[in-house]
Parts: structure tokens; C-alpha cells; sequence
């Protein structure tokens, strides 16, 4: 079969898998909207949480970049796994505890003020639609690559998929179609991992295959038999060496830079609405922590296997394309071409393709996002496995961005309309509100993957800074600490919010000509500057809290119930009995 | 002031600060600051250094995480025996 007909039978059948589902677990109540009536297995909702957590950028662009970056892109790989210590550790379990629907509820109540859920909703919104939008241009490109349709299409059956899975199944079925959602791209990521580790190295384990020293077979692959027996490294390290770069293995960025990137990521990570969440789905406390550890395992699959996929497509790309001729590129260089995300421009006319690390020199240019989609034709598979990569990407995209519509409506549906302006909604009309602002969320996200804000990735940036330096402290604060109240989350939650925004709007799209360590403050970048936002959140939210009166005592027995074991508050017992009264 | 569940809550907060402690340690310390130290000692292909901050970091997070989760599920039944036979210190 040939690779579009492999790609259409995989495509259209994990599709009418995710469809399937989504009307076979259709959620019938608000409970089973928002949080699946917390009566998820924490194993399940672990692979849940990791297909929800692993976006279009982390499967198909994360490899890429680190394969440019070298060892400096294991900022990506530290940043975007550590928050899941926080997580499990500091928040998820004290928050399926509280046991409400959404994170602003959450916020509303521990600091008794219906400003602060507004706020903590804005930022919640917010924070979604930056994040959605990338992933709706992922389908889309994914789409126009492998199945010849143009962008704005894909995005439109994209958008039609996550309809269906958000707005019908909601939180229940949305959680089934990410458990089969992470199945697909796991399988998708790791089989070309393999046949190329297999490949290069005789090592049938990426992870390690890496770190192994490439074979015969290999050092045939890569047209150079005196590679036999070296260690890829080191090979690769030679190859930039060659070439006049820094050593692969070897890290460009400063220190500090590096360390607010990484701690930006990890509590980014953390206080992101769509993964916290998550924990609200399983049935017990302990269920919230051990359900975390499992989301990491799933996650760590992936990500240990990035850096290895990362090093074959650098050491492949190097030997294959650098200092050979034109006429003899590989059928997929020209492949890509023809998207415009691959280019030679033959400066020196003498029809070799010459690579450098300068754009101006370099006759290649790359695109740094297609690497994971090219690596399966660049080392020549079989049209199964690219096919079932395309598949991979798509579930990647789809199930994040389900996840993230889910977010966006029940923050306007339980925390805007029945939490602030009417209280007295019935749960029809809630759950019938809920289903349409997804449609109208799903229609947005589409309009943004179509329309895309800027360069995607830049965006995604923001998302992380903003969730680390606004929500982050709050949430973590509202279980430690008895003392902090609402005009310390309100000031925090502001200073945060306003401090991290203006830096990255200031340096992306104010004055983009500024952007470099020249200009930035300490030489901290626009995507680690979420390290200082939290860190003026924490301060002012201490602060403020420390010159104003403490919360009430109603509140301070709150945090104490939080902190006890047990399953639930005793305010979770009183709202609930009230509401079986009502319902009486 | 002594509150209810007070020698439940400070194990909680040791334990937790613990596994802090070797995740800061792990990933800002090993995988960042003292990344180029640890390069000097070679893993099979790999620099330790290289290693910690692309994949060792991330296996240890998940040791964390399975062992507070372990170490949890300890506390509260120990607590749950506790409150059980009617000891007044909880």
C-alpha cells in the first residue's frame, strides 16, 4: 500500500475510534462534565493526564528544537516533567480533597472573594487559549503535510473531532478518548524510535541506544564506514566540531537564564488548569498522588526517548544532507521541499549542500519543527510507520486541546455564570451552558489555528510564564499557609500577571528588536521571566497578607480540613447535605 | 495552639520537604549548575552530566513521586490505627 492509503486507513480509523467513544460515554450530569463523576482508576487517569499534558509541541517540535539546542534543550525535557513532583507533592492531592469542579472555584473559596475566582478565571482562559491555539495549527500542518489537504481544512475536521469528544463526552468522555489518544502517540513515538535505534546502533532501546556505539549496519547507513564501533556522541560532538559549532553535548546558554527557564517550566507546569484538573477525576485522595506518579511514568516514556530521537535525527540529517550533492539529495529532502519547510539555496553555485550555523551562510534551510515528522522518511521506513507517525501527532494535538476546551468551559459555565452572575442556575441549564461554550470555544481555538496569533511557539511560552506566576502561588499558599487572605491573593495574583505579561509583550511585540540578553533584565529571557513573576506573586501575596487582618476562622478550619487525612471537607459534607435538601 | 491532625501534618511536611530537597538537588543542581562537573565521569556513551539533565532527572522525579505516594498511604493508615484506638494525640 502506498503512504497515502496507509495514512488515510490509520487517520480515519483512530478517528472513528475517538468518535465512537465520545458518544458511548456521554456525560449526563454536571459531575460527569467537569470531573467524570470521580470514578477514574488513577492508572487510567494517568495515561489520561499524559495524553492531555503531551501537546502537538512536545511530540512533533520538542525533538527538533533539542536536536538544534543540544544539551541546552534539556530544559524542555527537566521543565516539563519536574512540575509533576509539585504536583503530586504540594497540590493535587490537598485539591481533589476540596473536591469542586474547577481551579477558580478553588481560589474563590479559600480566599473568600468572588474578585479573586474572576481573576483566577481570567487567568485560567487565558492561559487555555494560548495553549489551544497551537494546537489546532498543529493538526492543521499536520494534515497539509501527510494527507495533501490544505491547512484551514484540517483545522476544520480537527475542530470537528474535538467538538464531539469535549462537548459530548465532557470530562468523562474526554478522559476515555486521551487514555486511547495516548496509546496511539506513545506507539507512534516509540516504533520509529526503535527501527531507528535498531537502525544505528543495534540497541533495540532508544534510551540507551543513544548512548551505544553505532554498528556496521549503522556506519552504512550513514555512508561512512570508519563510524564503526564510535560512540554516536562523540561522533555527533566530531560532526560540530567539524563544522565549526560548540559541541552537541556541551551547553550555550547562561546559567541563569537556563535555571528561570527550567523553574518557569516545572511550576508553569504545575499550576496549568488542564492538568490540575485532571486530579480532580479520581476517586480518592491517595488516588490524586499515586495518580500523578503514573502520569509522570507515562510522560518519562516519551521524554527520555526525545533526546535520543533528538541525537539520531542531528547525527542522520548532518551525514546525509551536509557536503553532499544536490542532485543526489534524498527523495525525503525533496519531499519537504515541496511544503517550503526544507530549503538549498546554492550560494557558491558548486551544487554541494553546505550547512552552517549561520542563516545567512547556510545553504539548508530547516524548519525546527518537522524533524520527528521527517525522521521515519529521512531514515527510510516503511510507509506504515509514517503514516502511523501522522496518526501519532494528531492524537498528540487532539487530546490536549480537548482537554483545554473542557477547562475553558467549565470556567465560563460553572465559575462565571453560576458562580458570579447567576448563582441560581439550574444543573440542565449549566450542563446545556457548558456544552455550548465549548462549541463556541472549539470555534475560537479553530479561528486561532487558522488565523494563527504570531509564532506559535512563542505563545506556549506565555502560557507557562503566566500559569507559574499567577495561579501557581496562589494555589500553593491556600494550603500552606492559614495566614494569607484575599487582598494578598488578589495583589499577587495582579502583580504576577501584570509584571510576566508586560515583560513578554514588551520583547515580542513591542519591540522585538530589543529581544536579546543585551536588553533583558539579569539576562533572563521572556520565556524563564515567569521564574520572577512568581516570585513577586509569592512576595506580595506574603506581604499583603501579613499587613492585613488574617482570614476568617471559617476559612482557617478550612485549610486545617484540607491538611487532615480523610477524604472529604467538612464544608464539601455541608454543601453537599445542602444541596440533597434543596434537591428534596 | 494545638491543632487536631498536627503530628499527621508535620510528617507530611517532612517528607515533602525532603523530596524537595533531592528534586532541587537532582534537576537544578545536577542537571544545571553542576552539570559540566559531573561531564567528567563518562557512562557508557553518555557525560554524566549530559545524562543527569536529559534523562536521569526525569527518572528520579518519578522515584520521588512513587515514594511520598508510598510513604503517604503509610501515614494514613497508620493515623487511621491511631485514631482507631482512641489515642487522644492523634
Amino acid at each position: 500500500m502506498n503512504l497515502s492509503t496507509w495514512t488515510w486507513l490509520l487517520v480515519g480509523l483512530t478517528f472513528s475510534a475517538y468518535l465512537a467513544i465520545a458518544i458511548w460515554s456521554r456525560a449526563v450530569s454536571t459531575g460527569a462534565f467537569y470531573v467524570a463523576e470521580k470514578s477514574i482508576h488513577p492508572v487510567m487517569n494517568g495515561m489520561a493526564t499524559a495524553a492531555d499534558w503531551m501537546s502537538a509541541g512536545s511530540f512533533i517540535s520538542m525533538a527538533s528544537l533539542i536536536s538544534f539546542m543540544g544539551r541546552d534543550g534539556s530544559m524542555y525535557l527537566m521543565g516539563w516533567t519536574g512540575g509533576y513532583v509539585l504536583l503530586a507533592l504540594c497540590l493535587a492531592p490537598y485539591l481533589r480533597k476540596y473536591g469542586k469542579y474547577t481551579v477558580p472555584h478553588f481560589i474563590g473559596d479559600r480566599y473568600d472573594s468572588k474578585a479573586a475566582r474572576l481573576i483566577a478565571l481570567i487567568c485560567t482562559v487565558f492561559i487555555s487559549f494560548t495553549y489551544v491555539a497551537g494546537q489546532m495549527r498543529g493538526v492543521g500542518l499536520v494534515f497539509s503535510r501527510f494527507l495533501n489537504v490544505p491547512i484551514n481544512t484540517g483545522v476544520l475536521i480537527g475542530m470537528l473531532i474535538v467538538f464531539f469528544t469535549a462537548a459530548l463526552g465532557g470530562m468523562k468522555g474526554t478522559t476515555y478518548t486521551q487514555v486511547v489518544q495516548y496509546c496511539v502517540l506513545i506507539a507512534a513515538y516509540m516504533i520509529p524510535a526503535i527501527f531507528i535505534s535498531v537502525l544505528l546502533t543495534g540497541n533495540p532501546i532508544p534510551q540507551l541506544g543513544y548512548g551505544s556505539s553505532i554498528n556496521a549496519a549503522g556506519a552504512e547507513q550513514l555512508h561512512n564506514p570508519a563510524l564503526q564501533g564510535r560512540y554516536l556522541l562523540d561522533v555527533l560532538d566530531g560532526l560540530h566540531h567539524d563544522l565549526g559549532f560548540a559541541a552537541y553535548t556541551s551547553g550555550l546558554r547562561p546559567r541563569l537564564d537556563l535555571f528561570c527557564i527550567v523553574l518557569a517550566l516545572m511550576v508553569g507546569t504545575a499550576g496549568l488548569p488542564h492538568v490540575i484538573v485532571r486530579f480532580f477525576t479520581v476517586r480518592r485522595v491517595s488516588d490524586a498522588r499515586s495518580s500523578a506518579g503514573w502520569a509522570l511514568v507515562f510522560i518519562a516514556i516519551l521524554y527520555t526517548t526525545a533526546p535520543a530521537v533528538a541525537a539520531f535525527a542531528r547525527t542522520n540529517f548532518l551525514l546525509t544532507i551536509h557536503g553532499q550533492s544536490y542532485a543526489e539529495a534524498p527523495q525525503w529532502f525533496h519531499n519537504w521541499e515541496a511544503t517550503g519547510l526544507v530549503r538549498f539555496t546554492d550560494h557558491n553555485g558548486d551544487g554541494i549542500m553546505q550547512y552552517a550555523d549561520n542563516v545567512e551562510q547556510s545553504e539548508i534551510a530547516i524548519d525546527r519543527d518537522i524533524l520527528v515528522l521527517a525522521n521515519p522518511e529521512i531514515a527510510g521506513l516503511p510507509n506504515w510507520v509514517i503514516a502511523l507517525v501522522t496518526a501519532g501527532g494528531l492524537a498528540a494535538a487532539l487530546s490536549t486541546a480537548a482537554g483545554l476546551l473542557l477547562v475553558i468551559s467549565a470556567a465560563v459555565a460553572h465559575d462565571l455564570v453560576k458562580g458570579i452572575v447567576k448563582p441560581d442556575l439550574s444543573e440542565t441549564s449549566e450542563l446545556l451552558l457548558a456544552r455550548a461554550s465549548t462549541a463556541v470555544a472549539v470555534v475560537i481555538a479553530g479561528l486561532f489555528g487558522i488565523y494563527p496569533p504570531g509564532f506559535v511557539a512563542q505563545v506556549v511560552a506565555f502560557a507557562f510564564g503566566l500559569a507559574a506566576a499567577s495561579l501557581f502561588p496562589v494555589l500553593l499558599c491556600g494550603v500552606f499557609s492559614r495566614r494569607v487572605n484575599t487582598a494578598g491573593a488578589m495583589t499577587g495574583m495582579l502583580a504576577g500577571l501584570l509584571f510576566t505579561s508586560g515583560y513578554i509583550i514588551y520583547f515580542k511585540y513591542i519591540d522585538p528588536a530589543a529581544n536579546g540578553p543585551e536588553h533583558w533584565w539579569f539576562g533572563i529571557s521572556p520565556e524563564g521571566i515567569g521564574t520572577v513573576g512568581m516570585l513577586l506573586n509569592f512576595a506580595c501575596l506574603l506581604l499583603v497578607s501579613k499587613l492585613t487582618p488574617p482570614p476568617a476562622p471559617r476559612i482557617r478550619a478550612l485549610v486545617d480540613d484540607l491538611r487532615s487525612p480523610g477524604e472529604q471537607t467538612r464544608l464539601t459534607l455541608t454543601a453537599e447535605r445542602r444541596a440533597m435538601e434543596n434537591r428534596r | 495552639m494545638a491543632r487536631p491532625n498536627d503530628s499527621y501534618w508535620r510528617t507530611n511536611l517532612g517528607y515533602i520537604l525532603t523530596l524537595l530537597l533531592i528534586w532541587f538537588g537532582v534537576s537544578f543542581g545536577g542537571g544545571i549548575l553542576a552539570v559540566d562537573t559531573l561531564d567528567r565521569w563518562q557512562v557508557a556513551g553518555f557525560g554524566l552530566g549530559f545524562w543527569v539533565a536529559n534523562q536521569g532527572s526525569i527518572l528520579v522525579f518519578c522515584l520521588l513521586i512513587g515514594i511520598y505516594s508510598l510513604l503517604m498511604k503509610r501515614l494514613d493508615r497508620r493515623h487511621a490505627a491511631r485514631t482507631a484506638d482512641g489515642d487522644p494525640r492523634q
